[in-house]
């Protein structure tokens, strides 16, 4: 996958979760967290969605790499761009 | 092999299931009565529909809210908020004699009727809001949690009257412990019923039942009914699986029981006695009656009406008779504001709540508990009446379901409504892989028991896999 691939994925994952968010105007420097008012479960809910999904594995102490879209992406390009 | 066996298909079973079964996991959610629901469920009758349980949804919140436990329960099952499409409720009331003070969504109200009628109260009481549990301490951490509520309220507000008052709908709504209540479940309550308020969808509690039940068997989960478990098996000190009522025998890498928890100690086989002291003392009867009209037509336009007939408000299991009318909830589902396209419910409904004995109802022969039941009917009425309009020559149908009732709905010992007043708040029982959820692991309410069944599914069922 490539990065724009991965972000789309990703764009799919959160309107799964939260569908009646506007995410056509999300900022990809800014935290999900911060934008969408995601808490610990949702971000559970991204890392549980990616393994379902993608079988990707993400260990816990990796959880912080989750914070915003670019950061997710760099973080996610080298597990998924095999897939 | 199942990865997960639920107990119960209610509110928190099916919840769970959704979790586990969205995540792949091979669920299946065994419930011994023949319907869905337990506490929560619904019927017909004569033609009607009735709820068991439902009064109002607590923790309510608009369309396009984020925050607070609906929210996140929409989130975490994949609902929609027009899933639930929660109508707002008009208004409601806490009724002691010779005071009174409403409420509904928004705490304003409720803070200017404490300054009419408690005028010195009411910075006492914004600092009783400033100083709340958050939900993220509600895990049980919180030293603060176990803590006496009346200690607490004493410490921001003089007036008695206005302890009990405000204790009263909080009590009503989820206190398992009789007199008193923990500091954490008032901070829990607080919340649901003051600062978020009530809501209910127009079809009642159906439609919620109905939207898990469908997401649950549409991830491919089972739902068994007319499977009762009569025991959970325990080997080398793990869970294996359970044995049905009729022998059947089930495998599972891991339970979660709502059976409550002493009822879910008592069905593991290694356990040989067991603290029944433990188990909640307090159950209800309600009493339905179909009016002619709607509620507003004879001047109650109340949502729900928290009555108490003295200063000191009694919350116990009554020693003396079948019920004790001295306090009791009065609600009309009529008094929604449901949007136009749905109109008004086509009867016009009072539901009194009252308290009673659970031992004494079921110690009745049939003939005098049916009979007891048309006494008891007439006794709450008659108390719920000193505190709304006098509704009796309207009434065209009655239905009251007992503490007994309850117990075949729910199987939780002595009918207890909110089980047992000891929570176990993290879900985990002497069995690395058996958990509780629902009304014994801390919240209560629809809102709160489907966030219970999903929390024990992330935290206990998921995060391992």
């Amino acid at each position: 996958m490539t990065p724009a691939d991965i972000r789309a994925e990703i764009i799919d994952i959160l309107d799964d979760i939260s569908p009646d968010e506007d995410l056509d105007n999300l900022d990809d420097e800014k935290n999900f967290r911060d934008q969408l008012e995601l808490d610990s479960m949702d971000f559970l809910d991204i890392v549980m969605e990616l393994r379902k999904r993608h079988r990707v594995q993400i260990p816990e102490e990796d959880y912080g790499n989750l914070a915003s879209m670019n950061s997710t992406v760099s973080y996610l390009e080298p597990k998924m761009k095999d897939l | 092999m199942y990865d997960t066996i639920i107990i119960g298909a209610g509110m928190s079973g099916l919840a769970a299931g959704i979790r586990l079964a969205h995540f792949d996991q091979r669920v299946c959610i065994l419930e011994r009565h023949y319907t869905i629901g337990g506490l929560n469920s619904f019927y017909r009758l004569g033609g009607r529909d009735y709820d068991v349980g439902l009064h109002a949804m607590t923790n309510f919140a608009r369309s396009g809210e984020k925050r607070g436990p609906l929210a996140k329960l929409i989130r975490q099952l994949r609902f929609r908020w027009e899933d639930f499409k929660l109508a707002e409720q008009i208004g409601s009331s806490i009724r002691f004699p010779d005071v009174r003070l409403d409420f509904n969504n928004d705490i304003e109200l409720l803070e200017s009727e404490i300054s009419r009628s408690f005028p010195g109260e009411v910075d006492g009481f914004r600092e009783l809001c400033g100083s709340l549990l958050d939900y993220s301490d509600m895990d049980g951490n919180s030293p603060l949690f176990m803590r006496s509520a009346r200690e607490v309220l004493a410490e921001h507000i003089d007036e008695p009257l206005l302890i009990e008052m405000l204790l009263c709908p909080l009590m009503w709504y989820g206190n398992a412990r009789e007199n008193d209540m923990d500091f954490g479940q008032f901070c829990i309550m607080f919340r649901a019923c003051y600062l978020e308020g009530f809501g209910r969808p127009y079809k009642g509690v159906r439609v919620i039942l109905k939207n898990l039940v469908r997401k649950f068997r549409g991830l491919g989960g089972e739902l068994k009914l007319r499977h009762g478990v009569s025991r959970i098996h325990v080997d080398n000190g793990r869970a294996v699986g359970v044995v049905l009522d009729d022998g059947t025998e089930i495998e599972g890498r891991r339970i979660l029981s709502s059976a409550g928890s002493v009822e879910t100690m008592r069905l593991c086989d290694d356990i040989s006695t067991l603290e029944v002291a433990r188990a909640g003392q307090l159950s209800f009867i309600e009493s339905i009656s179909v009016l002619d009209r709607q509620p507003q037509e004879i001047g109650f336009d109340r949502t729900i009406v928290f009555y108490n007939d003295s200063a000191k408000f009694h919350w116990q299991r009554p020693e003396h008779g079948l019920c004790d009318p001295r306090t009791g909830v009065i609600c009309s589902p009529n008094n929604y504001l449901y949007d136009s396209e749905e109109g008004q419910l086509p009867d016009g409904i009072v539901r009194i709540t009252t308290l009673a004995n659970h031992d004494r109802w079921c110690e009745l022969a049939e003939p005098q508990y049916r009979a007891e039941k048309v006494t008891q009917y007439d006794e709450a009425v008659a108390a719920a009446v000193r505190f709304m309009p006098d509704f009796r020559r309207h009434v065209i149908d009655t239905d009251v379901f007992t503490p007994k009732t309850i117990r075949r709905f729910t199987w939780h010992d002595n009918g207890a409504v909110y089980g047992a007043p000891d929570k176990q708040l993290d879900g985990t029982t002497h069995v690395p892989n058996l958990f509780l959820c629902g009304t014994d692991q801390g919240f209560v309410g629809i809102v709160g028991a489907i966030i219970s069944g999903i929390s024990m599914a992330n935290r206990h069922c998921l995060a391992v896999t």
